[in-house]
C-alpha cells in the first residue's frame, strides 16, 4: 500500500511536471531589445530560418538580427568573441567546434536555461553530443540522416529486386542490376565527405558504438583488425571501378550533387547512390525525377546483424552571450514548434522527439527523421569529430587517404597513411 | 627701397611657393605613404607570424622546415616551376604571333577586342566555364562532346553498348567481341547468351528466342539476352521467355580469317551456311558491342596541370596581343619600309626589326606574366576537382589551404607567404631596374 501510494506519488509528479512544461511555456516580453544570430544558412534556408525567428519575435517582441555566414563561421566568431562583440545564439556546425568554443570560454554552459527541455525532447546522445566535461551547452536544432542509400525505383521494378535490408542482399541487388546492363552504385567522390561516410557508416556496423568512439578519440590505431574489416567492406563498392559509374575518374570528377543525381537522370547512370536525406534537394531540383515515386532511398543496410543505426550530422544552437534574449531564444529553438515551422516547410530533419512527424513535407523526409529518432546505435559524423587537420582537410588525412583508396584500393597502404596522418593530427 | 621691398616680397612669394609645393608633395605622396606603410606592416607581420605555429607559440625555423620537407609542398614548389619555365614563354609567343598576324588583316581591332574579352572576365567564372568543358562525360564536357562526334564518325558505338557474355564456359571475350572456346563443326551449333544488356536497347522487332535446326552445311545457334527480372531463370540456359538479340554478325573463322557470317534474327537465331566441311571458331563481332565514346578525363591526375596552362593561356593571351599591338604601332615604319626596299624577306624584317623593336614590350609581357603566374591560385581551386588538387596545387593554393582552407594554421600560412614573396621578389627587383635604365 505505502508503495502504491509513492508510485503513484511519483507519478503523479511526473505528470505536473510534463503537463507544466509541455503546456505553460511563459515566453517572456522583449520588446524593444535585440537578439543576434549567427548561422551558415543562406538563400532557401535562411529563408526558412527567418520564418522560425519571426515566430520567436511575434511571442516576445524582441527583434533579432540574423547574420549568414556560410564561409569560415568558426574563424568569424572567433573573431566576433575576441572584438568583444559575440551574438547572442550561433549555429555550430558540428560538436568539434562546440567542444574547442566551450573549452575556450567562448560559450555559456546552459543547464540550468534549457536542460529540462532538453531531456524532455531528445535522445539522451543529442545532450551527450552538446556537453563538454559534463556541461551542457547547446540544442541539436537541425540534423542530418546520413545513413540513406537513394534508388531509382523504375530500375528496381524492371530487374524485379527487392529493397535489400542488409549488406549481401545489397551486393546481390547490385549484382542483378549489373547483370541488367546498369551499373550498381555512384559516389560523387570529389566531395570527400561521401567517401568517408560510406566508410562510416559501414564501421559503426562492423565494430559498434563503442569502437566508434574510440575510433574517434583515437584511442585505437587505424589499422586496427576492426578498421581493416570495414575496409574489406568498402572495397567491395569503392574498390569495383565496374560498378561505379564513370569508374575511377568518373567518381572522382563529380562532387556530390554531380554524383547523387547520377541514378536518376535519362538514361540512368547508375541504380543505387549513398547519400543524405538532404541529397532530396539536388535530386528534384536537377533531375525530373519525382522524388518519393522514382527516387526513393532505403535505410543504409545492416551489416552482420547490426541495430538500427544512423550516422548524422547537424547544428547545435549555442548561447555566446547570456541575455535575457539568448536564453528566451535557445529555450524556444529547443521546442517542437520551433522545428515544425521550418520542418514543415521541408530541409529540415530535428532530433527534437516532440516534432510531429506528420508535419513533414513529405514521406520522405519523415522517414528520414523517423530513422533518426529511432536509431538505436546514432553517432556523429566521424569526420566532423577528429581534429580538423586529419578530418576535414583537403587533399590530406582522411579526405584525401579516402580518394586515394578509389584510385588504388590497397587496404594495407591507406590504414597505414591514416594512421600516419592521424598521430601528426592528434 | 621700393627694390628691397620687392625683393623681400618675391622671397616670402618664394618661400610661400615652395611651402606649397611641399604641401602639394605631402599630398601626393600621403595616401602613397599610407598604403606603402600598411604594406610594409603587413609584410613585416607575415614574416613575424611565420616564426610561430597555429596556437601562437614560438617555433622558430620549423614551418619552413616543414614546407620543404612534405611532398605536398614539393609538389606544389614543382608546380610552381613548371609554371614559371612554361607559361610566360608560352603567353609572349602566343601574344606576338597574334599581334602580328592580326596586323594585317582588316578588322583586327575587333578581333583583338574578342581575344581581349577573357581577361574582363573573373578568373573564377572563367575557371568554372573550363571545369565544364573539361568535364568527362561527353553528354557535360564540350571539349569531349566535340571529340565525340569525330570518334563516332569514324567508330560508330554498336547495337548492344556494354553487352557481355553472361556466363564464360561456351565463349570468352576477346578484343571486344565474344568468341567460342573450341572449334564448332559444320553441323553443330554455336549459342551465346548475352547480358548486361538494357531491355530498351532491344529493338521492338526482338521476340522470344528460338534455337534454330542444325544445319548440314553450315553453322547454327542463337543469340539471346539472359536476363529476366527477378533473376528468374538459369543463367546460360536458353529458357523460354527469354528475348532474342536481332542485328548481331556472327563470323565463323577459319586459320584467322573470317570466311563466313550472318545476322542474328528478330529470335536471335542465325545460319552461317555454305561453309566447307571443317572446324570453325565462332564469333560475335565487336562492333555490335561497341561502347560510345566515353569521354577522356581532362581533370584527372595526368592532364590537369596541362588542362589549367591550357586555360590560364586562353585568358591572358589576349592581354599580351593588346600590348603588342600597341607597340606594333609605334614601331618606326620608315625602318620597316627601308628594310623591305634593301630587299629583306617579311622573315627577316620580323627577326632584326619588329622583334628588336618590340623588346621592351616583350619582356614586361614576360615579367608580368611570371608574377602573376607565381601567385596563380584561384583557378586552381576552381578547375581541379578536390581528389586531384594535390596533383595541381602550388604555392599560393598551399598557403591558402594552411591558413584558411581548413589547417587554420596561420604560422605555416605565413611562412608559404613568405616563400612566396622571396620568389617574386627578385623578379620585381629586376624589372624595377629596368624601368629606371628606359627612364635614364
Amino acid at each position: 500500500m505505502r508503495l502504491n501510494t509513492r508510485l503513484f506519488t511519483l507519478l503523479l509528479a511526473l505528470l505536473v511536471v510534463f503537463v507544466g512544461a509541455a503546456a505553460a511555456e511563459e515566453w517572456p516580453d522583449l520588446s524593444g531589445q535585440t537578439v543576434n544570430v549567427v548561422a551558415l544558412w543562406t538563400g532557401d534556408e535562411q529563408r526558412k530560418f527567418e520564418d522560425v525567428l519571426a515566430e520567436f519575435s511575434a511571442l516576445t517582441g524582441a527583434e533579432i538580427v540574423y547574420s549568414p555566414t556560410p564561409e569560415n563561421l568558426a574563424t568569424v566568431l572567433g573573431t566576433r568573441v575576441e572584438g568583444g562583440s559575440p551574438p547572442d545564439i550561433a549555429a555550430l556546425p558540428n560538436p568539434g567546434l562546440l567542444q574547442d568554443f566551450a573549452r575556450r570560454g567562448f560559450l555559456v554552459a546552459v543547464d540550468d536555461i534549457v536542460g529540462d527541455l532538453v531531456d524532455q525532447y531528445y535522445a539522451p546522445v543529442w545532450r551527450e553530443l552538446a556537453s563538454v566535461d559534463g556541461k551542457l551547452y547547446g540544442v541539436w536544432y537541425k540534423a542530418a540522416n546520413k545513413s540513406v542509400v537513394w534508388y531509382n525505383t523504375n530500375i528496381f521494378a524492371e530487374v524485379g529486386a527487392e529493397v535489400p535490408t542488409t549488406w549481401e542482399e545489397m551486393m546481390e541487388v547490385a549484382e542483378m542490376v549489373d547483370f541488367y546492363g546498369i551499373t550498381p552504385f555512384s559516389a560523387g567522390g570529389g566531395s570527400s565527405w561521401v567517401l568517408t561516410d560510406w566508410f562510416e557508416n559501414i564501421y559503426l556496423r562492423v565494430a559498434g558504438p563503442e569502437m566508434y568512439d574510440k575510433l574517434v578519440r583515437h584511442e585505437i590505431s587505424w589499422t586496427d583488425p576492426t578498421v581493416i574489416e570495414a575496409f574489406e567492406y568498402l572495397k567491395q563498392v569503392l574498390g569495383r571501378p565496374e560498378w561505379l559509374a564513370g569508374g575511377v575518374e568518373g567518381t572522382l570528377e563529380a562532387n556530390h550533387p554531380q554524383g547523387i543525381i547520377k541514378p536518376f537522370v535519362d538514361p540512368p547512370q547508375a541504380a543505387m547512390v549513398y547519400g543524405a536525406d538532404f541529397s532530396v534537394s539536388a535530386i528534384s531540383t536537377e533531375t525530373n525525377a519525382v522524388v518519393g515515386e522514382d527516387a526513393l532511398f532505403f535505410p543504409f543496410p545492416s551489416i552482420k546483424g547490426s541495430p538500427a543505426a544512423v550516422v548524422g550530422g547537424g547544428d547545435v544552437a549555442v548561447m555566446m552571450k547570456d541575455t535575457p534574449g539568448a536564453r528566451a531564444l535557445l529555450r524556444f529553438l529547443a521546442t517542437p514548434k520551433a522545428a515544425e515551422i521550418w520542418a514543415s516547410q521541408g530541409g529540415l530533419t530535428s532530433p527534437n522527439k516532440g516534432v510531429d512527424l506528420s508535419v513533414y513535407p513529405n514521406e520522405i523526409v519523415a522517414a528520414s527523421a523517423k530513422a533518426l529518432q529511432e536509431a538505436e546505435w546514432f553517432r556523429f559524423d566521424l569526420s566532423d569529430l577528429v581534429p580538423q587537420e586529419f578530418g576535414s582537410t583537403a587533399g590530406t588525412g582522411m579526405r584525401g587517404g579516402f580518394q586515394e583508396f578509389v584510385r588504388n584500393p590497397d587496404i594495407e597502404a591507406i590504414t597505414r597513411q591514416l594512421e600516419e596522418d592521424a598521430k601528426k593530427a592528434y | 627701397m621700393p627694390t628691397l621691398t620687392r625683393s623681400a616680397a618675391a622671397h616670402a612669394g618664394r618661400r610661400r611657393d615652395k611651402r606649397k609645393h611641399r604641401l602639394a608633395a605631402l599630398m601626393f605622396l600621403g595616401p602613397a605613404a599610407i598604403v606603402l606603410g600598411l604594406l610594409v606592416y603587413a609584410i613585416v607581420f607575415t614574416i613575424g607570424r611565420s616564426f610561430f605555429d597555429a596556437y601562437g607559440g614560438y617555433v622558430g625555423l620549423a614551418n619552413y622546415k616543414r614546407v620543404v620537407s612534405e611532398p605536398r609542398m614539393l609538389v606544389a614548389i614543382r608546380n610552381n616551376a613548371i609554371w614559371v619555365a612554361i607559361v610566360p614563354a608560352v603567353v609572349t609567343a602566343l601574344g606576338l604571333i597574334f599581334a602580328v598576324l592580326t596586323e594585317r588583316i582588316r578588322w583586327s581591332a575587333a578581333f583583338r577586342m574578342v581575344m581581349f574579352m577573357p581577361l574582363v572576365i573573373s578568373s573564377l567564372a572563367a575557371g568554372v566555364t573550363f571545369r565544364f568543358m573539361y568535364a568527362g562525360n561527353p553528354n557535360e564536357g564540350f571539349i569531349n562532346a566535340v571529340i565525340q562526334q569525330v570518334v563516332h564518325v569514324v567508330k560508330p558505338p554498336g547495337l548492344y553498348p556494354g553487352g557481355r557474355l553472361s556466363v564464360e564456359d561456351f565463349a570468352v571475350a576477346v578484343d571486344g567481341g565474344f568468341e567460342s572456346r573450341e572449334f564448332v563443326q559444320v553441323g553443330q551449333q554455336a549459342n551465346f547468351a548475352l547480358a548486361a544488356i538494357r531491355p530498351q536497347l532491344i529493338p521492338e522487332t526482338a521476340t522470344e528466342l528460338r534455337v534454330p535446326a542444325p544445319s548440314p552445311s553450315g553453322i547454327t545457334g542463337v543469340v539471346w539476352l539472359d536476363f529476366l527480372s527477378g533473376g528468374r531463370g538459369t543463367r546460360g540456359q536458353p529458357d523460354p521467355e527469354k528475348r532474342g538479340l536481332p542485328g548481331i554478325k556472327v563470323e565463323a573463322i577459319q586459320d584467322g580469317k573470317v570466311v563466313g557470317k550472318a545476322y542474328t534474327g528478330n529470335d536471335g537465331s542465325y545460319a552461317i551456311t555454305g561453309l566447307a566441311p571443317g572446324a570453325y571458331k565462332v564469333r560475335l563481332s565487336p562492333e555490335s558491342f561497341r561502347q560510345p565514346f566515353g569521354g577522356y578525363y581532362w581533370l584527372g591526375r595526368d592532364f590537369i596541370i596541362p588542362a589549367l596552362i591550357l586555360a590560364y593561356v586562353w585568358i591572358n593571351t589576349g592581354f599580351a596581343v593588346m600590348m603588342i599591338g600597341a607597340g606594333l604601332s609605334s614601331i618606326n615604319r620608315d625602318l620597316l619600309e627601308a628594310a623591305r626596299t634593301e630587299g629583306a624577306n617579311e622573315w627577316q624584317v620580323f627577326r632584326y626589326i619588329t622583334i628588336p623593336s618590340l623588346m621592351p614590350v616583350l619582356v614586361v609581357i614576360f615579367v608580368r606574366a611570371i608574377i602573376s603566374v607565381l601567385k596563380i591560385f584561384d583557378l586552381i581551386l576552381v578547375v581541379a576537382p578536390e581528389p586531384v588538387r594535390a596533383d595541381a596545387t602550388v604555392l599560393a593554393l598551399e598557403m591558402w589551404n594552411a591558413a584558411f582552407g581548413g589547417m587554420n594554421d596561420h604560422g605555416l600560412g605565413s611562412a608559404l607567404a613568405t616563400i612566396l614573396f622571396l620568389l617574386i621578389l627578385p623578379v620585381m627587383l629586376s624589372n624595377i631596374r629596368r624601368f629606371r635604365l628606359e627612364q635614364q
